[in-house]
């Protein structure tokens, strides 16, 4: 699929915790095919202190109203820049990038596992895998109940099992130690949150031998594969996030 | 009409446009955003002899109007190159010249006998001015004696186009110019990137994995100005001016202080496009100045 620069419209930006917005952007154009996993690189505008391109997960994406969704958490300045963004507002972007996550098997037993900012990528691959018949659950986590986000979304797709860290809603603890993976076997998990959590994701996957695919982001700057800045130390030597993710399989990681 | 097209030594570049190394890929990356074949040539990734893995991770980080890279030359080694790349970059119709990088003067030698031998590679640009390697690189570019011996060593056995890159992070990189010049460089290409470094205060360390890196992008467009200006009026030889370039005026802003074609490098980042709109802006502001070819503004600041 070609690349292509584009300046999208912000249709809407609503806040839904603390530190994390979604964004709604219409592209002029047909939006291309985007598969669930790929990103896009966000131009920022408007301070010396944003120079590079940010690269963001796509999060939602609906072809008949030609709009995409990104899910922003304010960290530094580009995010919080991103977060003031109104209606009406363009935002020029490179897009399709990366690859995407690999389809199940039939059959397969599938949770979609990720949380805080991390859920990003796994909204859009639950909407995929149910449009193509993939049953499927959902594993979230987040540190609490008040940055819980768009609860409902994820359970209009399957059933969906919830941590926070203090157990204000769902299980207390974290992923990992959630009910659902002593008493369900899975198949095949997909997973995006924080490093140390994909890393215990990671480790629970490797030792039970369930197929397990990671969404890496790591510093960039291009987001095409030629500044060679977004390694990742893989079995393979050193692959680039943007070209070569941003999703992995564990197996491929050094973890 | 303008004329855009000028030569250095035999080569004929059709404009002054080119990519600069380590920004650009080997081309293909940038084939969805322009026709790579419109421009006066790419300076593909710095190669080396053996495959490098380069610097760990975390290799970048953004600074004010700028980035710091340590890369550190990760490259698949010029048998790849010669297997895999190179019959990709053949497809090209515009000058590709490979950025040639050694530990040992012995293995830009031999590098520059490999390069030296593929027919659709007319020039190289010796690279003696990499500040992330711990051998070679910047070591040859920041002592005279050291460059002056690499240079004539490769000027011995590479019989095509001849471009040396220099780095800004000495006293005075006119005397480089210099010795580049008499040693038999057909051309220089400055400025490399600037040493530089930052530091993360959330987390308490530095921001790169090697502390130190090479700053580019247009914080350091000034002093890349005014070291081409100086270089050019220095030496005969032409130079090819870089040093974030971001936009067709910046690229003016060289060529009128001497560089007689430009180099693209972080720009492409932002805008894997870019150059070919710094070639169109180029090209208008020749037409709107009345210049009927490209060589009669190189310079023209010095000229009155």
């Amino acid at each position: 699929m070609a690349k292509r620069i584009e300046d999208l419209t912000v249709t809407s930006n609503r806040r839904l915790s603390a530190d994390l917005y979604v964004i709604e952007l219409l592209s002029p154009a047909t939006l291309p095919e985007l598969r669930p996993g790929q990103f896009i690189q966000v131009r920022v505008d408007g301070s010396r202190e944003t120079f590079l391109r940010r690269p963001v997960s796509i999060h939602d994406v609906d072809i008949q109203d030609n709009t995409l969704k990104i899910l922003i958490q304010v960290v530094g300045r580009g995010t919080e820049r991103l977060s003031l963004l109104r209606p009406g507002d363009s935002l020029n972007i490179i897009y399709p990038l990366g690859n995407s996550f690999s389809l199940p098997l039939p059959g397969d037993r599938v949770l979609l596992t990720g949380g805080g900012c991390g859920v990003a990528p796994l909204l859009f691959l639950g909407k995929y895998l149910k449009s193509e018949n993939h049953y499927f659950e959902i594993l979230l986590g987040f540190r609490n109940s008040q940055r819980i986000i768009e609860l409902d979304e994820y359970s209009s797709l399957g059933k969906v099992h919830l941590t926070t860290e203090d157990g204000s809603q769902g299980e207390k603890g974290f992923l990992t130690t959630h009910s659902v993976l002593k008493n369900e076997k899975f198949d095949r998990v997909y997973c995006c949150g924080p490093e140390p959590m994909m890393k215990a994701v990671a480790g629970y996957c490797k030792k039970n031998n369930i197929t397990c695919e990671v969404s890496l982001e790591n510093l960039m700057a291009c987001g095409i594969g030629v500044c060679l800045c977004c390694i990742v130390d893989t079995v393979r030597g050193n692959l680039c996030t943007c070209t070569d993710g941003p999703v992995f399989n564990i197996k491929e990681l050094k973890w | 009409m303008v004329n855009l097209g000028f030569s250095i030594g035999d080569l004929y570049f059709k404009n002054p446009v080119l990519t600069a190394s380590g920004t650009c890929g080997y081309g293909s990356e940038f084939d969805d955003f322009m026709d790579v074949s419109q421009l006066g040539g790419i300076v593909v990734k710095g190669t080396t002899l053996e495959p490098r893995e380069g610097n760990p991770y975390p290799r970048m980080a953004e600074t004010p109007s700028g980035m710091l890279n340590a890369v550190g030359l990760q490259n698949k080694g010029i048998d790849y190159f010669e297997s895999s790349i190179y019959p990709k970059l053949s497809l090209y119709n515009t000058n590709v010249i490979v950025n040639i990088n050694g530990n040992y003067i012995e293995e830009y030698v031999a590098l520059a006998e490999r390069v030296g031998r593929l027919e659709n590679i007319p020039a190289i640009e010796l690279n003696i001015s990499c500040p992330n390697v711990k051998k070679g690189g910047m070591i040859f570019g920041t002592n005279p004696d050291s460059a002056r011996e690499v240079i004539r060593a490769v000027r011995a056995v590479y019989h095509k186009l001849l471009i040396v890159k220099l780095s800004p992070n000495v006293t005075d990189i006119v005397s480089f110019a210099r010795i580049s010049e008499e040693e038999g460089a057909d051309s220089v290409s400055l400025i490399n990137t600037l040493l530089g470094m930052a530091v993360d205060v959330r987390f308490m360390k530095p921001s790169l994995s090697t502390v130190t890196g090479g700053l580019s992008g247009p914080a350091i467009k000034p002093v890349a100005l005014r070291m081409v200006w100086q270089c050019a009026r220095a030496v005969k030889i032409p130079v090819i001016g870089m040093g974030g370039i971001m936009t067709a005026s910046d690229a003016i802003e060289f060529i009128l202080a001497g560089a007689s074609a430009i180099q693209v490098g972080t720009a492409s980042f932002i805008d894997p496009g870019i150059s070919l709109d710094i070639l169109l802006g180029i090209e208008k502001y020749l037409i709107d100045k009345g210049f009927a070819d490209i060589t009669d503004m190189v310079g023209f600041i010095n000229k009155s």
